[in-house]
């Protein structure tokens, strides 16, 4: 049971870490716009080039 | 791809108009030079993929490729003020509003054409917003250009100048999603510590050190969340309390700050209860309530951005009129009073005045709700906003700015708009009732129990706050709103404000516009009769020949009436169009006239007696040609199908049906007749419609106002609950409580039957809230309920409401699927 001093604490840190992280990810506008980065991936800039070798 | 129908933008391409070029690897054929010009620069700049890519048709682009000269109205240092800024490093920045997207393929297209354009350092496009960040260097480039290059692929960029705005609501999205999370991960983690206690510090299976240690990791956890996260509730309640007032935010902020307090004690002391999950889980689902809310808010507050489209942003000024044609482009700003502007036809005329010079139609459907366009000539008055049909006209300005008809209604609508707040207010003044109650309570019980056993006061006033939490009862009405929002919307409705959902429950009269919103708003073809020996068939394809050439409405609604394979007849030559009487021209060697009856007698010279008498409100039109009568075309802005459906189902939920349109006599009674309404008034001014909603409402209506035009918004305002249909005029978008963005009369009909469940669910949730504190609080306040149950009971109750409202979703799933 020891090791629940060690561990409670440590849960309580990771928390932090996450939130840290997810605040670099929603600073970095990662959540304004769900919708458009899925298409970007499939429409990308050598698409036209293949069409013409096609 | 169908051979007769254009490549670019899938229209059927006429006999008389066929272009064809070696497009995208083969040969293709185009409907006009619009479209060919789109196709050529799409396919010059090596972007062929966007025709595999794209999803259905373009639409047909709105104005033939232009140059950039076009736009230089837009390079004016002046005018870009309101909506361009000065980036890092000499760029300039704009917000680009762009028309025309439908597909994830055109934003690919667009970014595409705009990031390969020298100068431009970077270009993102919002696909849910339709709108573009454009970074580029003023020195290699102009704003001018960049427009041009989209209006090439036959898109629409308008600067959207609303960036400060939009910046302000990314700053506050972000920090709602920021403390949302927060909260969110907070309860999570702050629940795995409170479980092990309830489970087995109850029977003392777990060390007080432990316990203690779990104590002081939720009370980490839990001082973010209620130092950051529950901030807009103590700056809610701070500023009711400021104001005099005990607004929902009083107990909530009381709620948290107590129940935080009494646990901060607590674990400061090493004994009694601590709240910290109640208080976490409490914030966390205010919190995605409010952050669903502002979300669906905002994205309803997209169509604000048409309301500047209405006015142009510029003007062809004829700076030596009547002197020769040369004109200056100069923002519509610079336009003063006197000043001589050129409006071209499918333009917008700039300011209010009077035609100088030019005979021709102009519609301005978009300011008074009347389809069809009025012919104007020297000296007749035009409004600003109207658009010139056919004609080209040099206007004379008489009024601009704030001076103008659109800027008077838009006044008219936010007065209205404004007188409408304080009803608001008085439905909070009833909910501080409540709240002033439930505050009593707990302070009363604190009382009685400093007097019975002073020990257990501060847990018992602790518990009361805790059980009561106005929780159910705050919850219960956002939750079920923020579902039915997200329902009508996944249908096509878009609600723009609280109230709408309530109002279109309990509306008891429902008001329709008839132009364009039973309507088609338009023209269309009623009946055709043949009346000599030809068939039908071929004297609409000879209608169709005689008005291929024309954008007059009548030629619009006989194009509509049929389709190009239809066409027998060959082209039409000699073709000559007569003003206010009709048309004339050769097919296949033969004269006809198609038009009004006296222009068809000058050539049939023949009496003609078996044409049957149109209905009234009609509009009707003959075919002939020397000698004989051919066919009556009957021609009517025809009612929507579904429309007669959804009178039945609104007259099934017992609602009262008005029809109260601006047109003439006739047609509304027709309109009324066909669809079995009642009461219908015609030729009702914008000010007439206001007084009859008020009247109405006067005698204990509700109403709901069903709408359209830009004339419509006083009333829309007016009435209780307003909707506009998409299709119509956006001005009006902007200013309803919910837009139908299909235009589909089926639609509204499950509207009202989503917002009738709402309101269900809604009393439902009441009612299980009142249930519960009534069974709650007593027991809390003669101390038989501890702190932990009852902050179990607090989050049961809430979790119920959130479960009661989510029914709402799976309930009209269900329906639509047994449908």
């Amino acid at each position: 049971m020891d090791i629940l001093y060690l561990l409670i604490p440590l849960s309580v840190v990771l928390v932090f870490l996450i939130g840290a992280v997810f605040w670099f990810a929603l600073r970095s506008g990662q959540f304004d716009d769900l919708e458009g980065p899925g298409f970007k991936v499939l429409l990308d800039d050598d698409a036209p080039d293949e069409g013409r070798e096609q | 791809m169908n051979a007769r129908a254009c490549f670019h933008c899938g229209l059927p391409v006429s006999a008389g108009e066929a272009r064809s070029l070696r497009v995208a690897d083969g040969l293709r054929s185009f409907c006009c030079a619009g479209c060919e010009a789109a196709a050529v620069a799409i396919s010059g700049a090596g972007l062929d993929a966007y025709y595999r890519l794209r999803e259905q048709a373009t639409g047909r682009p709105a104005v033939a490729a232009r140059s950039a000269d076009d736009h230089a109205a837009y390079d004016d240092p002046a005018f870009q003020e309101s909506f361009v800024v000065a980036g890092a490093d000499g760029c300039r920045e704009a917000a680009l509003l762009l028309a025309g997207v439908r597909c994830s393929a055109c934003v690919w297209l667009n970014e595409q054409v705009i990031g390969r354009l020298p100068g431009v350092a970077g270009v993102s496009i919002n696909y849910a917003t339709r709108r573009a960040q454009v970074r580029w260097d003023p020195s290699r480039l102009q704003l001018s250009e960049i427009l041009a290059a989209v209006a090439r692929i036959g898109y629409r960029a308008f600067p959207y100048d609303r960036v400060r705005a939009d910046a302000v609501h990314q700053r506050e999205r972000r920090a709602a999603l920021w403390r949302l999370f927060v909260a969110g991960f907070g309860m999570m983690q702050v629940m795995m510590y409170a479980l092990p206690v309830y489970v087995a510090g109850r029977e003392g299976g777990m060390p007080a050190d432990v316990e203690a240690l779990m104590r002081w990791a939720s009370l980490a956890l839990t001082v973010p969340v209620v130092a950051y996260s529950a901030q807009p509730f103590f700056l809610g309640a701070w500023r009711d309390l400021r104001a005099g007032r005990a607004g929902m935010d009083v107990p909530v902020a009381l709620g948290i700050a107590v129940a935080f307090a009494a646990s901060l004690w607590a674990t400061l002391r090493g004994a009694g209860e601590v709240y910290f999950d109640s208080v976490t889980m409490f914030v966390f689902l205010l919190l995605a309530g409010r952050f669903l809310e502002l979300e669906a808010r905002h994205r309803a507050g997209g169509a604000l951005a048409y309301l500047g489209r209405l006015m142009p942003a510029q003007a062809e000024r004829l700076g030596q009129f009547p002197g020769p044609i040369e004109t200056d482009r100069v923002a519509v700003s610079a336009l003063r009073r006197g000043d001589f502007v050129l409006v071209r036809p499918g333009e917008r005329v700039p300011a209010d005045g009077t035609v100088a010079q030019g005979e021709g139609a102009i519609n301005e459907s978009l300011l008074t709700g009347e389809s069809r366009p009025v012919a104007k000539r020297p000296g007749s008055g035009v409004i600003g906003g109207s658009v010139s049909v056919s004609a080209p006209f040099v206007v004379r300005i008489e009024r601009v700015g704030a001076d103008t008809v659109l800027a008077a209604i838009v006044r008219l609508v936010e007065r209205a708009m404004t007188e409408r707040h304080r009803l608001v207010e008085v439905a909070d003044r009833y909910a501080h009732g409540f709240v002033l109650g439930v505050l009593l309570v707990a302070a009363a019980t604190a009382a009685a129990w400093l007097l019975l056993a002073p020990e257990r006061a501060l847990w018992v006033a602790v518990s009361v706050l805790v059980v009561t939490c106005p929780c159910a009862l705050s919850l219960a009405t956002p939750v079920a709103l923020t579902v039915a929002t997200g329902e009508l919307a996944r249908r096509g409705m878009i609600v723009t404000r609280g109230h709408s959902i309530e109002a279109l429950a309990r509306a008891t009269d429902v008001v329709f516009d008839k132009t364009g919103t039973l309507t088609h708003g338009e023209l269309r073809v009623a009946a055709a009769r043949a009346l000599g020996a030809r068939p039908i068939g071929q004297c609409e394809a000879l209608a169709r020949a005689l008005e291929a050439a024309s954008e007059h409405p009548v030629a619009r609604a006989l194009m509509h009436h049929t389709d190009a394979a239809q066409t027998g007849a060959g082209a039409a030559g000699r073709v000559s169009s007569h003003p206010g009487r009709g048309v004339e021209g050769d097919v296949d060697g033969i004269r006809y006239r198609l038009g009004s009856r006296a222009f068809c007698d000058e050539l049939a010279q023949v009496s003609c007696d078996n044409a049957p008498a149109p209905h009234a409100g009609a509009t009707v039109v003959y075919l002939v040609s020397a000698g004989a009568w051919l066919a009556q075309f009957e021609l009517a802005d025809t009612v929507k199908p579904g429309a007669a459906a959804l009178m039945r189902r609104l007259e099934a939920m017992g609602k009262r049906i008005h029809l109260l349109s601006g047109d003439a006599e006739g047609p509304v009674r027709a309109v009324a007749r066909s669809l079995g309404i009642v009461s219908a008034r015609s030729d009702a001014d914008p000010a007439a419609k206001q007084a009859y909603v008020t009247a109405l409402q006067q005698a204990g209506a509700i109403v709901a106002m069903v709408g359209d035009g830009v004339n419509d918004a006083p009333v829309l305002a007016q009435a209780n609950v307003s909707v506009a249909l998409g299709t119509g005029a956006e001005i009006a978008q902007t200013r309803a409580d919910a837009v139908l963005l299909s235009g589909e009369p089926g639609a509204l009909a499950e509207a009202f039957e989503l917002a009738r469940s709402t309101l269900r669910v809604i009393r439902q949730n009441l009612v299980w809230a009142a249930l519960y504190n009534l069974a709650a609080v007593p027991a809390a306040a003669a101390g038989l309920v501890t702190p932990w149950m009852a902050g179990i009971g607090m989050s049961g109750s809430s979790l119920a409401v959130v479960l009661n409202a989510l029914r709402l979703r799976r309930r009209s799933a269900t329906r639509r699927r047994e449908g």
